[in-house]
């Protein structure tokens, strides 16, 4: 079981109530897919991503982005358990999307890269390695049900 | 894993260009979070007395490998040539395992992304990651 101390409780909790999900969302997912344009692979059906202003004007990418993000939701409200809270999500990402689980790790750093952004000075290096940690969990149990 | 374009080495020139005067903050502040994000990256300063983020070593430290990575830019069209002494140096003396360029690569442009929100923009973020990523790979060549 993943042990949280009291600050890594309150800095998730913080982010989370302060995420401009339709910002953030859009922002993080665009940047995955410019930055790691085999990501791509997985969105053949979204229409134009031919280059960086196409895939950051997309309204399926924003749209997508966005609930990817919202995704995480329940992962904040169930820290002490995160690993069967996304059984579901992990079982679907395996075998009906079929993602290659690197990918998480891909999207988790420009997440993160995303929100220092937004945070800015507030994104102090003990934040960030909250954020990290955090995300680390999310990607590990989205990863668990693949056989 | 893939090589530099010309478009690539001027966004990476053009970006350093904006954050020339800052190189120490930066250097600085992406040490310190990789010590605090990745603690097993202090396995590396045992020698340091003090290995809190924000020590005298740690920020010292900051400064040098920034000054390596300016060093890189001015570079960038050869970067395994002009970084043959680095390159021996973490092989031979220091023997940084190569998995730790990524782990401050990522902090340098978590820094990047605070300290120039409106220029980090996508474009200069790929740039940016496939140089450090080429700088790491120049690094590491001496290596075996």
């Amino acid at each position: 079981m993943v042990e949280w101390t009291d600050f890594e409780r309150a800095t998730i909790a913080d982010i989370f109530s302060k995420m401009q999900y339709e910002v953030v969302g859009p922002a993080a997912l665009a940047r995955c897919l410019i930055v790691y344009p085999w990501t791509q692979r997985y969105f053949g059906n979204f229409g134009n991503l031919y280059n960086a202003a196409a895939i950051s004007g997309n309204p399926m990418v924003a749209k997508h982005g966005t609930t990817i993000l919202h995704g995480l939701d329940r992962a904040v409200k169930n820290m002490d358990d995160i690993k069967a809270t996304y059984t579901e999500l992990s079982v679907l990402h395996s075998e009906k999307l079929h993602v290659d689980p690197d990918n998480f790790k891909l999207l988790s750093d420009c997440l993160t890269i995303v929100v220092a952004a937004q945070l800015g000075n507030d994104f102090t290096g003990e934040v960030q390695a909250a954020f990290q940690k955090f995300l680390a969990v999310v990607v590990s149990s989205l990863g668990r049900q693949y056989h | 894993m893939t090589t530099l374009t010309a478009k690539d080495k001027d966004a990476v020139r053009t970006f350093w260009a904006k954050v020339s005067g800052k190189e120490e903050d930066i250097g600085t502040d992406a040490v310190a979070r990789m010590l605090a994000v990745y603690p097993q990256t202090k396995t590396y300063f045992a020698h340091w007395k003090d290995l809190s983020p924000s020590s005298p070593s740690a920020r010292k430290h900051g400064i040098t490998v920034m000054k390596g990575v300016a060093d890189a830019v001015s570079k960038i069209d050869d970067l395994k040539g002009g970084l043959l002494g680095l390159s021996e140096l973490h092989a031979f003396t220091l023997r940084v395992d190569p998995a730790n360029f990524k782990i401050l690569s990522h902090c340098l442009l978590v820094v990047l992304s605070i300290m120039f929100p409106n220029d980090f923009t996508p474009e200069a973020h790929v740039a940016l990651d496939k140089f450090l990523a080429a700088v790491a790979l120049a690094l590491a060549e001496k290596y075996r």
